[in-house]
């Protein structure tokens, strides 16, 4: 490019000899300059503005014409919609014992037709008296309106309304039938359920569709008008369900806890037998979803499925589990426990003094940090990984609500040396309490994966190996050692040999880091522990008591009673018998 | 320069501040802007009773608030709009230093008042939301730095620019505020774009901010939820929007009549980001269109006289203040009709909320003193041509 100097040579040594300033040609070329960049600029940018003006004006317009679009359309439903075609048929859904779950009532929706209307205003004024909550200077409006041939008044009518509307005696009010949906048993599994509304809508009937939980995945089965008659069952079984829910609203009471979740799951064939989260609602009158605040404090939220951990102490079972599958350790080897692993700007240390060499049992039952992340340091991060990735501990885990459609573990994609330390003992990776019930029945029942589902399924294929049977046993007889001798002891229920792992995190903080005191404890384990027929796992959000002193948050104190009085009145319903201690120690080879 | 042409009247240093304010100011966007404020007042006596009864209040206390706020932002309007683009860049540069730093100590020492979001400055008495002011600040400054890129050896102004909006939008994203964010990355672009970028960078441009809002919606739960809200077909008739809606519907063109609208009691942000369900459901279609006509007439009339500007610095600072205007004003209007996704922000000049009145007021002081007629040499540029 050839550039034209600001000072042009021949004009400075003209200005030189006649003696003036040569500063002045370079001032005056470079106001030039400007001057022209300036129009160029200007005839630059004109068009850019113009584009930018039509760009704008089109915005408006679109919004405008939008705006007259809505104000023009009318409000009103003009026809009555008999609704042929529309079935409102629905097979019911029974727990796994033929207890009603949701079942179909038939009722009546109220509407208007203005052709046989006598007195619009009398008949609003009468249906104010029935329906308190109608408005009736926009209802009269609406029955008197001569433009209007129909309108609905309500969807949904009771049997004593229906009665005294008809006794109003106005001819242009009309009751037609229509199937609802019922809950019999109000909140009892309301996370499952989920809940239905009204899709199309006519006079005679009304398409009912789920809309959340299992009504809405199931939509397509229960909503089949072939298999109406034929009810759909499941693997919850409601008595145990209503326990569940009892003792965990007890538990949340008095550990004065924001929620919690519990799961109880078939070991063998993943059906889920119970499983409830807290805070609930009605399903017969589903809350609307809020926009704003927080999800999951809604009672909409579900903990179980919905709610992503970082579950803590329960994840050392893995890396032991992992240790001993690869012949690294032995329960008895003894590993050096001496804290704190320094790792860069981190340091990983035990809450409370331990020795300074534990077994590996140890490890496990006095909760070590140091001891679970020497085995990871022994395991090695890919290994690790692909461990947990067999577990399903890193994958969505499908299961018939949609609300766990969207939720996957969290973790950092590089799984550095640090992560892998960290998630040895449970933090660093955030799963939700349905994975960690899906990994601990492998861990118990001899070492096969189940899947997890709330359908009945009592003969599901044996799963996917994950350990050797061997391992197996030998993880159970340390889960078990936890609840006699070490951090679960209030677990003990007698007969029933309660076996499992306490965990106690610290919640983030979601401006950063984590909170000191607020914790979600857990609590995850098996019955019996000489053969596993049942695995639960039961968490708690901020549980707090005051006991023995001091206030106290961990698992120990908060989750573990719970689960105890769960297991009590649990066991016997579900046809388990209490088993004579000698038996169950000699069959798991302890002392 | 002293160009004297024969017939052309010298400019008198010694005119009066008002009459050379009179005769150079845009008064087509004035006028516009005071029927703006007069049709906000009216709907804050619409608006104010039932919110009034619902905090337990005098029907007509938000009316009086807003009132003083309208008062204090036409009186910021008009001062400003008297002040030399010179005074408006140097203070609106210092104005924005002290905005950023703000922003910066935001989680330290601001409020969110219990809804989610640090967003406010509480000072005991009222609280402020700083990103409100630092909008028309930042867009002064980055078209300062525009500018300043373009003339001859001239610094990194695009780079800086870019690096200081950039900068204000991390910041507003910590909140977090995605509508902020989106406004003043979008009043920066229209200023990159009228200063002369090329095309491929515009549109590469565009599938960032693209692209970014795909990754905000799989990371934030709170914006993805919005936007699922808008995506799903079916409206719930219970959601804010579903009543907004209905509320339009009801309104029709001639609307349901003075007092009789009743979207305001069911609406909690009836008063601020639904304002425009409200002038729908009682004054009709009629009212709704001239708003969008007096938006759409102040931002074609600042555009109009840009195009004139030969000054680079008043031509980007004025497109990026034109263009956050504008687009709020659309954003408001357009997550009311369902073509955009959910996003709380004000409509401008008629919502309540003193920050974002104070702001406009300051805003459109701004573009109205950039805006002024001034002379552009256009009769010696005549000459020139002629010459030729």
């Amino acid at each position: 490019m050839i550039r034209t100097p600001l000072r042009p040579l021949a004009r400075i040594l003209d200005a030189r000899e006649q003696g003036v300033n040569p500063q002045s040609i370079e001032r005056e070329n470079l106001r030039l300059r400007r001057e022209q960049a300036r129009d160029a600029g200007r005839r630059r940018a004109e068009w850019r503005l113009l584009f930018l003006a039509v760009a704008f004006f089109a915005g408006y317009a679109a919004i405008g014409a939008k705006m007259g679009m809505l104000a023009a359309s009318p409000v009103v439903e003009s026809e009555p919609y008999a609704g042929e075609g529309i079935s409102g048929a629905r097979a019911d859904v029974l727990d796994r014992n033929g207890r009603i779950l949701a079942t179909n009532l038939v009722t009546h929706s109220l509407y208007a037709e203005m052709r046989y209307m006598i007195d619009g205003a009398r008949a609003a004024h009468e249906l104010v008296q029935i329906f308190p909550d109608l408005e009736e200077e926009s209802l009269s409006q609406r029955l008197t309106d001569p433009r209007r041939r129909f309108t609905w008044i309500r969807s949904r009518v009771s049997p004593e309304q229906a009665q005294a509307t008809h006794d109003i005696g106005e001819p242009g009010l009309l009751l037609g039938p229509r199937d609802m949906r019922l809950y019999p048993n109000g909140e009892l599994a309301a996370h499952l359920m989920g809940g239905t509304s009204y899709g199309e809508q006519g006079v005679t009937a009304a398409e009912i569709q789920g809309v959340a939980g299992l009504e809405y995945t199931l939509n397509e089965r229960l909503s089949d008008a072939d298999l109406a008659d034929v009810p759909l069952s499941l693997a919850l079984d409601l008595p145990v369900q209503a326990v569940v829910e009892e003792v965990l609203a007890d538990g949340l009471q008095m550990y004065n806890a924001n929620g919690g979740s519990v799961i109880l799951m078939d070991a063998h064939t993943g059906e889920l037998v119970a499983m409830a989260s807290a805070p609930t609602f009605d399903p017969n009158n589903r809350p609307a979803p809020a926009l704003t605040g927080d999800p999951a404090d809604s009672p909409l939220f579900n903990r179980a499925v919905q709610g992503l951990y970082e579950l803590g102490s329960v994840m050392k079972v893995f890396a032991v589990a992992q240790a001993l599958e690869l012949g690294l350790v032995t329960p008895d080897t003894m590993m050096d426990t001496q804290g704190p692993i320094r790792f860069g700007r981190f340091r990983i240390s035990d809450m409370h003094s331990m020795p300074s060499r534990m077994s590996v049992t140890d490890v496990l039952i006095e909760s070590s940090n140091v001891g679970t992340a020497r085995l990871a340091q022994m395991i090695g991060a890919p290994q690790q990984r692909s461990f947990l990735q067999s577990l399903g501990l890193l994958d969505y885990l499908p299961i018939e609500l949609p609300e766990s459609t969207r939720v996957r573990p969290q973790y950092d994609e590089r799984w550095s040396e640090i992560s892998m330390m960290t998630i040895s003992y449970g933090h660093g990776l955030s799963i939700t309490p349905l994975h960690l019930a899906a990994a601990y029945a492998a861990m118990v029942n001899g070492g096969t994966m189940v899947q997890p589902t709330l359908l009945r399924r009592p003969d599901a294929p044996v799963g996917r190996r994950v350990i050797s049977e061997q391992t197996s046993l030998q993880l159970r007889r340390m889960l078990r050692s936890v609840v006699t001798e070490g951090t679960a002891s209030f677990g003990e229920v007698e007969g029933y040999f309660v076996g499992g792992k306490t965990g106690t995190a610290d919640k983030p903080n979601p401006q950063g880091g984590y909170y000191e005191d607020r914790t979600v404890a857990t609590f995850a384990g098996a019955f019996p522990m000489n053969d596993p027929r049942y695995v639960f796992v039961v968490t708690m959000d901020e549980p707090t008591i005051f006991a023995a002193g001091e206030n106290r948050r961990t698992a120990g104190w908060t989750v573990v009673p719970v689960v105890a009085q769960m297991v009590r009145r649990v066991a016997p319903m579900l046809g388990l018998r209490p088993q004579d201690a000698a038996d169950v120690d000699a069959e798991l080879g302890l002392r | 320069m002293t160009e004297m042409v024969h017939g052309s009247i010298p400019a008198q240093q010694g005119e009066p501040v008002l009459s050379r304010w009179w005769r150079t100011v845009d008064r087509w966007t004035i006028s516009s802007v005071l029927l703006l404020v007069a049709i906000g007042l009216l709907l804050a006596l619409a608006s104010s009773p039932p919110l009034a009864t619902r905090n337990h209040l005098p029907p007509f206390h938000y009316f009086e608030r807003h009132l003083i706020f309208v008062a204090m932002s036409v009186g910021i309007m008009l001062f400003v709009s008297m002040r030399s683009p010179e005074t408006v860049r140097r203070w609106a540069v210092l104005g924005f230093i002290i905005g950023f730093a703000t922003l910066l100590a935001l989680p330290v020492i601001g409020t969110d008042f219990g809804k989610g979001a640090t967003r406010w400055l509480s000072l005991g008495f009222t609280s402020i939301q700083p990103s409100e002011f630092v909008k028309p600040c930042l867009a002064v400054t980055a078209g300062w730095l525009l500018a300043a890129g373009q003339d001859l050896n001239g610094p990194p102004g695009r780079l800086m620019s870019l690096g200081v909006t950039v900068a204000t939008v991390g910041l507003l994203v910590i909140q977090p505020d995605f509508g902020q964010s989106a406004l003043v990355l979008f009043g920066w672009g229209a200023m990159y774009f009228v200063s002369g970028a090329s095309i491929v960078i515009i549109t590469g441009l565009a599938a960032t901010v693209v692209g970014g809002g795909f990754i905000a919606y799989n990371v934030s739960e709170h914006f993805a939820r919005r936007i699922d809200a808008f995506l799903s077909a079916e409206l719930d008739a219970r959601s804010q929007l579903g009543y907004a809606t209905s509320a339009i519907q009801e309104g029709g063109l001639w609307g349901m009549g003075v007092g009789e609208g009743q979207v305001k009691w069911q609406l909690p942000d009836a008063h601020t980001d639904f304002v425009i369900a409200v002038a729908a459901e009682e004054y009709g279609f009629l009212l709704v269109a001239l708003i969008i006509a007096l938006y759409a007439v102040i931002c074609l009339r600042a555009l109009m006289r840009l195009t004139r500007e030969r000054d680079p610095f008043v031509r980007l600072a004025g497109t990026g203040l034109v263009a956050m205007l504008s687009a709020q004003a659309m954003i408001n209007m357009g997550v009311a009709v369902r073509l955009l996704p959910a996003k709380g922000m004000t409509l401008p000049f008629i919502s309540q909320g003193g920050s974002s009145l104070l702001a406009m007021g300051l805003m459109t002081g701004m573009l109205l003193a950039l805006t002024r007629s001034r002379p552009q040499g256009e009769i010696s540029e005549l000459l020139q041509n002629r010459g030729r």
